[in-house]
């Protein structure tokens, strides 16, 4: 039987991952790192936000991409949950509703590597004339 | 929600919008009282009386982005459900403990879910927060506390992949060993 996973490996996994990490990831600047924001409060979670979440955190590691994902609450979107934030660096952040493992693969494959926007973008940025 | 890992996750939401800085996660099965026990306790800004009498209305909520608040509702309804109980206490300025107790072999307790994933992604979505979570089976248990692994990565990260994803197989691999 397999020797159960245990903190002392993890201090071993440290020393190789101290080397590999990014400057980036380390750097207390999240502004700089491609980051993920996976709306889950109740209407989030009901709908399948966890699922969309393991997704992005599992291929975004196996695709090489350097970025974080992290939770937020309610935007206000219930219908349209599973939703999901996307910020590229220096841009400003996009939402899409109605996110599923297939939408997630499609917003890695397009909007994260090629900066390419996706379909079901719910507008929530933009500026109004009477603003500027 | 479907699994009580869901409802666990949604619970601690409530903790992190309350500003607490550590969330007791526990998890309880009794086999010979056939008892499925869930404790969420944490150390954030609590409730007065007049709030916590009103929270297990579905039409209640401190957010404003919408009109209802079904998280405490729902597990309320399951527990219940479930041949079970709730129980919320709070105590303004020192926290909340939220306990679910559930019939373990009734036939509408919602199963388990992936607990060591939500835990993993709890404490690597909030690096600033720490999290404890006991299971225990009977008379073993397994404690994971995010305070010990924060000691040992040191400048690496919670949020990083690799350590979600090691933190959620120790603790899948660790409470199946648990008897």
């Amino acid at each position: 039987m397999n020797k159960v996973k245990s903190l002392a490996d993890l201090k071993k996994m440290k020393n190789k991952l101290q080397s590999d990490i990014s400057l980036r990831e380390k750097s207390e600047n999240p502004e700089s790192m491609i980051q993920v924001k996976v709306a889950m409060a109740t209407c989030g979670i009901a709908s399948g936000a966890k699922d969309v979440m393991d997704f992005m955190i599992t291929n975004l590691d196996k695709r090489n991409i350097d970025a974080i994902v992290t939770q937020t609450g309610c935007m206000g979107y219930c219908y349209a949950e599973p939703t999901i934030e996307v910020r590229l660096p220096g841009q400003d952040p996009v939402v899409y509703g109605y996110v599923d493992v297939k939408k997630a693969d499609e917003i890695i494959e397009k909007h994260i590597k090629q900066g390419e926007l996706v379909d079901g973008i719910i507008p929530v940025n933009y500026e109004t004339i009477n603003k500027k | 929600m479907k699994e009580i890992a869901l409802h666990i996750m949604d619970i601690v939401q409530n903790s992190v919008s309350a500003g607490a800085t550590l969330v007791n996660i526990e998890v309880i099965e009794k086999n010979a009282e056939d008892r499925f026990i869930v404790i969420i306790s944490d150390n954030g800004r609590g409730m007065d009386k007049e709030v916590i009498n009103k929270v297990t209305d579905p039409y209640y909520t401190t957010r404003t982005t919408r009109s209802v608040g079904m998280g405490i509702p729902l597990l309320k309804q399951n527990a219940e459900q479930a041949g079970g109980s709730f129980t919320i206490t709070s105590r303004q300025g020192e926290g909340t403990i939220v306990t679910s107790i559930f019939g373990h072999s009734h036939i509408d307790r919602p199963p388990k879910g992936d607990i060591p994933g939500v835990v993993s992604i709890l404490a690597g979505s909030n690096p600033e927060m720490d999290f404890v979570y006991r299971h225990a089976i009977d008379a073993s248990e397994y404690v994971f506390d995010t305070r010990e692994v924060k000691k040992i990565l040191e400048d690496v990260p919670l949020s990083n992949f690799s350590v979600i994803k090691y933190i959620k197989e120790m603790i899948e691999e660790n409470v199946r060993e648990l008897k």
